[in-house]
């Protein structure tokens, strides 16, 4: 009997904390961006004397020359390109990495697991991409954003492809498969589950991206939704309730992601980091 | 390997990844040990040999990134291992709202970092803000998190925990659910407690979750930049710059053989420290 009074003591206790924790820090974004300036500038949790988060989120996105459209645009083309990208070309990668076994291979782990570790050089990349016309282009932005996931992807990938049995691939090349048929028509469709995981948590990863958009797509045509809302900071310093309309704004993407794969993007993000 | 399978694995796979990783990875941080050595505007550079490593260890602004960048690694990554160990004990045990909490606790790990950095910066504002106007309820004067150069770095490194800590959670919920249930049958039967099982059966046989999670934010907190950015710009003074958000304020100021130089210094310091530590963990590794 008191084992089990502690047990549900403990357990409130942590959902309490978890709230105190967890739900203020949101709930208090989400009441800023309900207040008017003045109220918002107060930082406290007091209920707004009216409530204005319609003609909040309209200001916001009116806010110079709809900037926030344009972040939005491009935030979504980035992480759709990128995914799409990343998805092919680390599976075919994956592929030919599992289902090989000769001297490069050693050599290939290296290199995919230095990926992992080193960090990226940042004005070399610059250099690179600017000789090769790509320095503040969505293109160049798309391709660091590839290698610097590939990595990560073909971790899963290859874990993955350990499991499906090389039978198939040989029942393939006796019915006369070639190794493109056999890569496209085959194995792709049956790599789909982590094909799923690694697209919805790379979808997160790139959508919150702030440091490479920071360096490699700067330019005010060209903001994603995560540098607008850094520069808003220095725009809004007495508009709060704006800024954190913002903020508001671009969880809504991820959030929702999370309601729906939850534990697609935990199993995604488990299994990658273990077997690094 | 036959032939025929050669031609069917064959490294025309590779290509386009392989292509894209060398372009855009392998060759910068090949030519980052070069440039590193020069003075350097993207057209054109001067060879100064170790000039820029040196006046990165004798200017006072920027050789403080090393401390600060170490401080803030090993902070991180303690209190992410612990907690994370905790909760993941916790959240595996026989409690009706687990769903809900490891939810809750997760959640954090996807919201956009800037995002996090604006509304705790707003949050430790150190009169009206809300974490010391509810001390100020008790009684207790708080801080001036950001502002103090004292703690600042500390409170930064708080908030990445708390944005942080609920990815070092499923990672060890999946480790302690990996050990198999004989374990703790076979304790219960020599009458241990829910103390022996935490300290003989759950910690040395999670070892491989807790070493994902050592290495993973350790590796996280020395590249640590955009949380540092969004809340502190490096600041008060210098009290809260890393060396990758000096890599950046060299960047902006255009000493681009100078930034370079930090981001070999980083490397070397993520690989000196990170490579041995690995081996090290997985020589201590149990099997199951």
């Amino acid at each position: 009997m008191s084992r089990s009074l502690r047990r549900i003591g403990v357990e409130t206790f942590a959902v309490l904390a978890s709230v105190v924790i967890f739900w203020i820090p949101l709930y208090f974004v989400l009441l800023t961006a309900m207040k008017s300036a003045p109220e918002a500038s107060e930082m406290n949790l007091a209920w707004p004397s009216k409530i204005q988060l319609w003609q909040n989120v309209k200001e916001v996105v009116a806010f110079r020359d709809h900037m926030l459209l344009r972040a939005f645009w491009n935030s979504t083309v980035l992480t759709v390109l990128s995914l799409a990208a990343m998805v092919v070309v680390c599976s075919m990668a994956a592929f030919v990495i599992q289902r090989r076994n000769d001297r490069a291979t050693p050599w290939i782990s290296f290199f995919v697991l230095a990926g992992l570790i080193i960090p990226p050089a940042i004005v070399p990349t610059i250099w690179v991409l600017n000789e090769i016309h790509l320095f503040k282009t969505m293109i160049g932005l798309i391709l660091v954003e590839v290698a610097l996931g590939f990595p990560f992807c073909v971790m899963l990938y290859r874990g993955f492809m350990a499991a499906i049995p090389r039978e198939i691939d040989e029942a393939a090349v006796v019915d006369g498969y070639g190794g493109y048929r056999l890569f496209f028509t085959i194995i792709f469709p049956l790599l789909q589950p982590v094909t799923a995981t690694i697209v919805v948590t790379q979808a997160v990863f790139v959508f919150n991206d702030f440091t490479n958009p920071l360096y490699f797509f700067p330019g005010a045509k060209n903001a994603t939704v995560q540098l607008t809302l850094y520069n808003f900071t220095s725009q809004f310093l007495s508009q709060w309730n704006l800024l954190f309309t913002d903020i508001l704004l671009i969880t809504i993407p991820p959030l929702l992601l999370f309601i729906f794969f939850n534990k697609k993007i935990v199993a995604g993000m488990t299994t990658g980091s273990v077997k690094g | 390997m036959t032939k025929v399978f050669k031609r069917i694995y064959t490294y025309n796979f590779l290509l386009p990844a392989a292509i894209v990783y060398t372009v855009i990875f392998i060759v910068p941080t090949v030519m980052s040990f070069f440039f590193s050595l020069t003075r350097w505007t993207l057209f054109k550079w001067d060879f100064i040999g170790l000039e820029n490593f040196k006046t990165f260890f004798q200017e006072p602004s920027l050789s403080i990134g090393f401390k600060n960048t170490l401080i803030y690694a090993a902070v991180t990554c303690g209190l992410k291992v612990v907690a994370g160990l905790l909760l993941g004990v916790f959240l595996t045990g026989k409690i009706r709202t687990k769903d809900y909490l490891r939810s809750v606790v997760f959640f954090p790990v996807l919201v956009s970092t800037i995002a996090v950095g604006i509304a705790f910066g707003m949050m430790m504002h150190p009169t009206t803000g809300l974490i010391n106007t509810t001390l100020a309820l008790f009684g207790i004067e708080g801080p001036d998190w950001l502002g103090d150069t004292r703690i600042a770095l500390l409170s930064v490194a708080a908030v990445d925990v708390w944005k942080g800590v609920g990815l070092a959670t499923v990672i060890y919920i999946a480790g302690i659910l990996a050990i198999p249930e004989e374990y703790s049958e076979a304790l219960q039967i020599d009458g241990g407690n829910a103390w022996n099982k935490f300290w003989n059966i759950t910690v040395p046989l999670s070892r491989p979750a807790a070493n994902a999670v050592i290495i993973l934010a350790f590796i996280g907190g020395l590249r640590s930049f955009d949380l540092i950015w969004a809340m502190t710009k490096g600041g008060p003074g210098f009290a809260t710059d890393v060396i990758a958000s000096i890599i950046y304020k060299q960047y902006q100021g255009g000493f681009y053989g100078l930034a370079t130089a930090g981001n070999v210094i980083l490397f070397l310091f993520v690989t000196a420290i990170v490579y041995p530590l690995s081996r090290y963990l997985t020589r201590k590794e149990v099997d199951l």
